[in-house]
């Protein structure tokens, strides 16, 4: 996402060290994030007892709700949470191209949409996994993070769409084949399971499990970050805004210790959710 | 008239007064086995209630017609055994070649009671009674060493707990069906025996004595035609609802167990039948209301879909769809209920996307698995080499 006016940052306790911190998430778009892995959570928790309504642990979960009618209905509650946070990202997308005639938005270092620069970074950063070239400088968002961004925007198109064919059906089969009501099962469910593998496995390490982010990278939860982690991971980034001299206008405030552990506990607990579905999902993979 | 009768009576008891003694009386009997308590050199309880005995169905009987061999008093101590085929020669000739035939471990007591206090089967005091019989036969078939000495299922807690069971236990129809409704009384034949009502090709016109309609039903759909002709695989009454263990249809036990019941012989329609949405969400806890085999194809009028009576007809599918689905058009009743996406010839367009979702899947899996393995690698290891030059967390 482009850069958007930082919004004020919570003040909290300070932490007592001198560094700098600099906004990267807005409110709205920590909120949004939120928004997106509760209801992902939820949807995650519910849809994989159904995809494998045979399995032990699919019986017990569906038993501790009130039966399998109850995870459908927390599958549809999460799935109507995580349209309506779809359809404000798209709404205020459009005001900001349509309205505010925003170009950056499509085009530019701060895009999300991919560039030739990706296209470089993505062989360069693979070049530097072997030890064949020196490690990419990324700018504000880096190739996978824009690959994450697209697979969860077409991810929610596409489950999406398959969800409600399904629980709308004879209203969908006026504008659909028959033969399209059974595939809508099979995408939805192929690409559910495509999601969810993707995020509990990939997503979690690229982003918060990997070593320079380890544990857990806060600043989707804090909307900030030091000013040694910025320029670390995304360096281009950093140098231009020094270049422009609009670094000091991305200043934030350090995040109080309040919101450290709070983010700390949500972070945890999504994360923990998450693997534990992976292992169950993993488990109904291998299963003898 | 009254005068005729009073003579009658008077002429009577000169006649009994007249008659020799041949046989001890009834008092004298009395004299000792009156007593209760009384027992036998072998411990066995030789007492008779003179009372409940007189009030019994054989009360106007006296003991040397039942003990025809006692002659004098007192008697020796040993003495044959009553034989009650004496009097009831039709039901000792039934218990010929039945599964009860040995007498000596089925005395005719043990289902009729003591042989002092027998009562008529509508008599509601009788062991046979229509509301004692599940207990009466329970005594050896609700017992599981009994049942497995001789390789019979314990049947009576299935019972008791079943459709059956209950209407007769809990609400005391006398209609509902008891042991003796199905099997018979003293011609009980093995259920492998094709004389026995209990025999595979018999059921229907068992079940039917009650359940008329629906034998009747039956009896034209496929499965019906297919036993009448002699197909001993195709599925009768107790294949689907069990023989003792019936439950209510619409009952959600019953939804949940059915289908693998028609499963266990339909196997390609079951795996199809898994894959999909109705049995994804039906096929556990609590939710019952997805369809079911029978929902579609019915239960005992079963007909092919070329059949335009069958509800799977092609002509009829807006209807049988329409009764879940509000609002089902022709276009929604092209969904297949049993898709295969593995088989291109049956399935092309399911096939594809199913390949496709798969390979996208795999690619994408495939691909970024390997790209953050190499990345967890090098930046550990680069981590390490910029901690030991003295570099901080993210250096």
């Amino acid at each position: 996402m482009p850069d958007q006016e930082p919004a004020v940052v919570e003040s909290g306790e300070k932490r007592p060290t001198g560094e700098r911190y600099f906004m990267r998430f807005t409110r709205a778009q920590r909120y949004l994030h939120a928004a997106l892995f509760t209801s992902f959570l939820g949807l995650a928790a519910t849809g994989l007892p159904l995809r494998f309504s045979e399995s032990i642990w699919a019986r017990g979960l569906a038993k501790g709700v009130g039966g399998f009618g109850a995870i459908l209905f927390f599958h549809k509650f999460c799935a109507i949470v995580l349209s309506v946070a779809f359809l404000i990202h798209v709404k205020d997308l459009f005001t900001r191209a349509v309205v505010h005639h925003e170009k950056g938005i499509f085009w530019g270092k701060t895009s999300m949409v991919a560039n030739w620069k990706d296209v470089k970074d993505l062989f360069g950063h693979i070049r530097w996994f072997l030890g064949l070239g020196p490690k990419p400088q990324f700018d504000r968002y880096a190739y996978w993070e824009k690959f994450d961004y697209w697979a969860v925007f077409w991810g929610m198109v596409v489950i999406g769409f398959s969800g409600y064919a399904m629980w709308f059906a004879p209203f969908f089969a006026h504008f659909l084949p028959g033969w399209a009501l059974n595939a809508v099962l099979v995408i939805h469910s192929e690409e559910g399971l495509l999601a969810i593998l993707f995020i509990f496995s990939i997503h979690f390490v690229n982003t918060h499990l990997r070593p320079d982010s380890f544990p857990m990278d806060m600043v989707i939860f804090t909307g900030v970050e030091s000013e040694e982690e910025f320029k670390t991971k995304r360096p281009e980034e950093y140098k231009r805004l020094a270049a422009q001299g609009k670094l000091e206008a991305r200043l934030g405030e350090a995040p109080g210790i309040w919101q450290i552990n709070f983010s700390k506990v949500v972070g945890f607990t999504a994360i923990f959710i998450g693997l534990l579905l992976l292992v169950l999902t993993l488990s109904e993979y291998f299963r003898p | 008239m009254k005068t005729v009768s009073s003579i009658a009576l008077a002429l009577g008891a000169l006649l009994v007064f007249a008659v020799p003694r041949v046989a001890p009386a009834e008092t004298d009997c009395l004299s000792c086995h009156g007593d209760k308590t009384l027992q036998d050199a072998s411990g066995h309880s030789v007492g008779v209630d003179a009372a409940k005995f007189g009030a019994s169905i054989h009360g106007s009987l006296k003991c040397g017609d039942c003990h025809a061999t006692i002659k004098d008093y007192p008697h020796p101590d040993q003495v044959t055994p009553v034989k009650c085929e004496t009097c009831h020669a039709d039901q000792a000739a039934g218990l010929v070649g039945s599964v009860h035939a040995n007498r000596a471990e089925h005395p005719c007591t043990s289902c009729h009671g003591g042989a002092h206090s027998i009562f008529p089967k509508a008599d509601s005091r009788s062991a046979v009674y229509p509301l004692n019989i599940p207990r009466t036969c329970g005594a050896c078939h609700g017992n599981a060493a009994m049942a497995q000495k001789h390789g019979l299922p314990n049947v009576y807690p299935l019972y008791i707990d079943s459709i059956h069971g209950f209407a007769l236990s809990k609400e005391g129809l006398l209609v509902a069906a008891n042991c003796q409704s199905c099997h018979g009384s003293h011609h009980i034949l093995s259920h492998k025996n094709p004389l026995s009502p209990t025999y595979k090709t018999n059921i229907p016109k068992t079940c039917g004595t009650c359940h008329a309609g629906i034998t009747e039903n039956y009896m034209g759909g496929v499965h019906g035609k297919a036993v009448a002709a002699g197909n001993l695989n195709a599925p009768v009454c107790t294949d689907c609802h069990t023989a003792h263990a019936i439950l209510q249809p619409t009952a959600a036990a019953f939804r949940m167990q059915s289908t693998p019941i028609c499963g266990s012989c339909h196997k390609d329609k079951l795996s199809t039948y898994r894959d999909t949405f109705h049995s994804q969400l039906g096929s556990l806890g609590g939710y019952v209301e997805t369809a079911r085999c029978w929902d579609c194809h019915g239960a005992h009028d079963v007909l092919p879909a070329s059949d335009p009576r069958s509800p799977i007809a092609k002509a009829n599918l807006v209807t049988t769809c329409g009764r879940c689905h509000a609002g089902a058009n022709a276009s929604f009743v092209q969904y297949q209920p049993h898709a295969n996406a593995h088989n291109r010839k049956l399935n092309p367009a399911l096939y594809f996307v199913r390949l496709f979702m798969n390979l996208l899947l795999a690619g994408t899996l495939g691909f970024f698995m390997i790209h953050t393995i190499l990345w967890l690698i090098r930046s550990r290891y680069d981590q390490i080499k910029r901690k030991a030059a003295g570099g901080g967390k993210n250096a």
